[in-house]
């Protein structure tokens, strides 16, 4: 047992490490160190940086580098991609708006497009000069996808397209996107699961319509997205008709192989935060209350670091890491946000203040208590993550669905639109 | 990074598995709790046998001569099968004393013992209610003899020695507290079993007359050697909490898919579901920050504080976590004497409270991890 690289690893390594010093943003590190959760850097253009970060890394041959050459990756290997990770560090979080594109589309259009979209599409997505989004949740349909009902139906004029009428909700991105993949229901007669397909559009064909939702935070990092006609070429389906499903599944499982240094939990910056703040009983770290708090949340961060480690042994050794992968986010977002409340509790009457220049600790944690709901939400639930650890990892019986049989169009629903 | 048990590890693993499977079912726990014999006997002669209780000994004082890693993996063995025996109290403490602080005579006249599981050893520690800090040590030892009271002492009742914490200056502090060897056999010591949480694993008072000692490690010394052999047992526990906290975990599980209520296996329920979940994202983690606390005890890192305080505060919640909900997931069923759902929430308290309680070690944590952060 022990943390030491392979000699192979070591030199990769290093090697990485010597591109990173001569090549990273440097002067771009205080301000993301500084960066509130889920707010971001202040003072710079994210969008412009991120792409030129992005560019860099594609022409040395670092962008997506798990994926193949051809599609403008490097071949590496799955350990290869982790050891990049933890170098390149703080500098990582630049990419925030292409986490989507190539953690999730990326792998689905490689998966299921021609060998000559591939080559068009996934070079530009890896060096971040297209941007992709995940239109997949709608009103009727987020922890219960398969409910989805934009509709996708044959253009009436022969030429084979696909015609789309509908709405999606919470895609993150779709303002800044250059393409989506979509899924869409094109047989409403069938069980929910069923009727479905998968396709990618360009973001600015005629008839999408984008619009902002505010979010709890003051940003609007996700919107609403409409589509009325928008017409789709058959050769942008992704899968069979009807096999929009099984697709889905493999966006989603990607998600689940994207491992790095561990999700964070705002754990370390709370304990910095104790070692300088008074309660009336002194330091906040002495304070025997928040002593207990502080070694709950302890543990919990070192426990989802040291999962990580396990994941990436499984990895160097050539495995395919286990389930206990699917516990980051359920154990992160929880942590993080009882976390903010304490750093706020601890600041008092100030700790209203949301304001990086006047608040304790730049306003990190005011950021991380008005982000960190969405944590428990955003790409499945911690009610739906309980699910799938009691079932694909403890192997308990599924919900029983009463939906699963019936033919989409007669399930009984609330708000729906036909 | 290889942070795993390599495939020895792991074929030892099976092998004490197989061996505990076979000596020690549920039946063999159920036998101590309701016999008259305090530890199983029989098994602990078998796990002298199999080497198991002299794992980390040297092989020139009988032991396998083996690493701490090989220790651990033994540890959640005997702790998934809530091992009725003193492996505890012999191995994680009074070996590693001896081994940590004992003269090259101390070591030759114990360790073979040890290892052969000829001699059980213990830690005498706790002088009554409340946390053990240098001021609750009033034990005095003065001229080669021992006079005072120790209460609870793990298996006070049934070993052959113990190492005492006591005091030889005058005072609060802890410059003033030493250890030394008592055979508790010998005369000026009586010993009467005090009725436990968990009468699986008994406890004694034990009263001190001017009982002969022979010291354990330099004078004033005796609570650094304490702090640093309670590290190298926080691991070693945890490692037998995170055991018991996958087979609680297991049995919950197990019943859930059987149990049927309103016409439906009670494990279909979401409330049982994520109960479950929960359970174990808490083993999860619990079992990640062992591996931590294996390779800090293992490599000798100095981050070994930090490392065992993490294991043992998250092997105690998990343990804790899992063997109460094991309870709640069986119904009124866990609530009976003749289902095994108790065995594992009274080791869960005992093991929590063992080697100090969740609060104290929660206090290390935080007192290590605040160190770090300064520096
Ligand atoms: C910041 C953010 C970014 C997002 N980005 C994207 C994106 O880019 N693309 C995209 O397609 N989607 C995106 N989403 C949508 C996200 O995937 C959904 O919000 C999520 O899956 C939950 O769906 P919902 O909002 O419809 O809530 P619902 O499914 O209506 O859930 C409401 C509540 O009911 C509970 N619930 C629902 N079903 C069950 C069940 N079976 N058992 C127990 N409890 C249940 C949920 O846990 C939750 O507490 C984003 C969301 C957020 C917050």
């Amino acid at each position: 047992m022990n943390f030491d690289d392979t000699p192979e690893e070591a030199a990769f390594r290093q090697e990485v490490r010597t591109w990173i010093q001569a090549n990273a943003p440097h002067h771009l590190k205080e301000a993301l160190s500084n960066a509130g959760f889920g707010s971001g850097p202040t003072g710079i253009d994210t969008m412009a940086e991120a792409k030129a970060w992005q560019k860099k890394k594609a022409e040395a041959g670092w962008a997506c580098l798990h994926w193949p050459k051809e599609y403008g990756g490097r071949g590496a290997t799955p350990i290869e991609r982790v050891i990049w990770g933890q170098e390149e560090g703080v500098y990582s979080t630049l990419g925030g708006s292409f986490i989507i594109g190539h953690g999730m589309c990326g792998p689905t259009v490689m998966a299921f497009a021609s060998e000559e979209q591939k080559r068009r599409y996934l070079p530009p997505l890896a060096a971040g000069e297209e941007v992709w989004c995940q239109l997949f949740s709608e009103p009727a349909g987020g922890s219960d996808l398969a409910g989805l009902r934009t509709k996708a139906e044959p253009a009436k004029d022969g030429s084979g397209d696909w015609i789309i009428n509908g709405q999606k909700i919470w895609t993150s991105g779709a303002h800044y996107s250059d393409f989506g993949i979509l899924i869409t229901r094109t047989d409403p007669t069938v069980p929910k699961h069923k009727g479905l397909t998968m396709f990618f559009l360009d973001m600015r064909s005629p008839g999408v319509e984008i619009r902002p939702i505010k979010q709890v935070n003051g940003q609007s990092g996700f919107n609403e997205v409409y589509f009325t006609d928008v017409r789709i070429p058959d050769s942008q389906r992704l899968g069979a008709v009807g096999g929009g499903w099984q697709v889905s599944l493999t966006t989603l499982m990607n998600e689940r192989l994207s491992i790095g240094a561990g999700m964070s939990t705002g754990f370390p910056e709370l304990l910095d935060l104790c070692c300088r703040i008074e309660t009336a009983n002194g330091l906040a770290v002495d304070d025997p209350a928040v002593r207990s708090k502080l070694a709950t949340w302890a543990v919990r961060q070192s426990g989802l670091k040291y999962t990580g480690f396990r994941a990436i042994s499984a990895l160097s050794r050539g495995e395919i890491p286990g389930p206990e992968n699917s516990i980051g986010k359920l154990v992160a977002g929880a942590t993080m946000q009882d976390i903010a409340a304490l750093a706020l509790d601890l600041q008092a009457e100030s700790g209203v203040i949301n304001d990086p220049e006047i608040s304790a600790a730049n306003a990190r944690f005011q950021a991380m208590l008005l982000r960190s709901p969405a944590t428990r939400v955003e790409g499945g639930t911690d009610e739906i993550l309980r699910n799938i650890i009691a079932e694909r990892v403890l192997g308990l019986p599924a919900d029983i669905r009463v939906d699963k049989d019936v033919p989409f169009n007669q399930i009984p629903t609330s708000g729906a639109r036909a | 990074m290889n942070f795993e048990f390599s495939d020895e590890q792991k074929q030892l693993r099976n092998e004490a598995r197989r061996f505990l499977e076979a000596k020690c079912p549920p039946a063999a726990v159920r036998q101590v709790l309701e016999g008259s014999e305090p530890f199983d006997r029989a098994l602990w002669k078998g796990l002298g046998e199999m080497g198991f209780l002299g794992v980390v000994i040297p092989e020139e004082h009988g032991g396998l001569g083996l690493g701490y890693l090989e220790l651990c993996v033994v540890a959640e063995e005997l702790g998934r099968v809530i091992a009725p025996v003193p492996f505890g109290s012999s191995v994680f403490l009074a070996t590693e004393f001896i081994l940590a602080a004992g003269s090259e005579a101390q070591k030759a006249k114990w360790l073979p013992k040890l290892a052969a599981g000829e001699a059980i050893g213990t830690f005498a520690f706790a002088e009554g209610a409340g946390a053990v800090t240098p001021r609750t040590i009033k034990l005095q030892a003065s001229g080669g003899a021992l006079t005072g009271v120790k209460i609870p002492v793990a298996d006070g009742d049934v070993a052959d020695f113990a190492i005492v914490a006591a005091r030889t200056a005058p005072g609060n502090d802890e410059r003033g507290v030493s250890l030394f060897i008592v055979e508790l056999n010998g005369p000026g010591v009586t010993r009467e079993v005090v009725e436990t949480i968990d009468p699986t694993r008994s406890h004694a008072r034990i009263s001190f007359a001017g009982a002969a000692a022979e010291p354990l490690g330099a004078a004033g010394e005796g609570w650094s050697i304490i702090n640093g052999v309670f590290d190298r047992a926080a691991v070693l526990t945890a490692f037998e909490q995170v055991g018991g906290a996958d087979r609680a975990l297991e049995m919950a599980r197990d019943y859930a898919l059987e149990r049927v209520a309103f016409g439906r296996p009670i494990g279909s329920f979401q409330a049982v579901k994520h109960m479950l979940a929960d359970m174990y994202v808490s083993a999860t983690l619990a079992r990640s920050n062992c591996y931590y606390g294996a390779w800090a005890l293992s490599t000798g890192s100095s981050e070994l504080g930090e490392a065992a305080a993490t294991a043992r505060v998250s092997a105690t919640q998990a343990f804790q976590h899992c063997s109460k909900n094991n309870i709640q997931t069986h119904g009124g069923m866990g609530f009976t004497w003749a289902f095994d759902c108790h065995l594992y929430y009274r080791r869960s308290n005992l093991l929590a409270l063992n080697l100090g309680s969740l609060s104290v070690w929660e206090d290390r944590l935080i007192e290590r991890l605040r160190a770090k952060n300064v520096a």
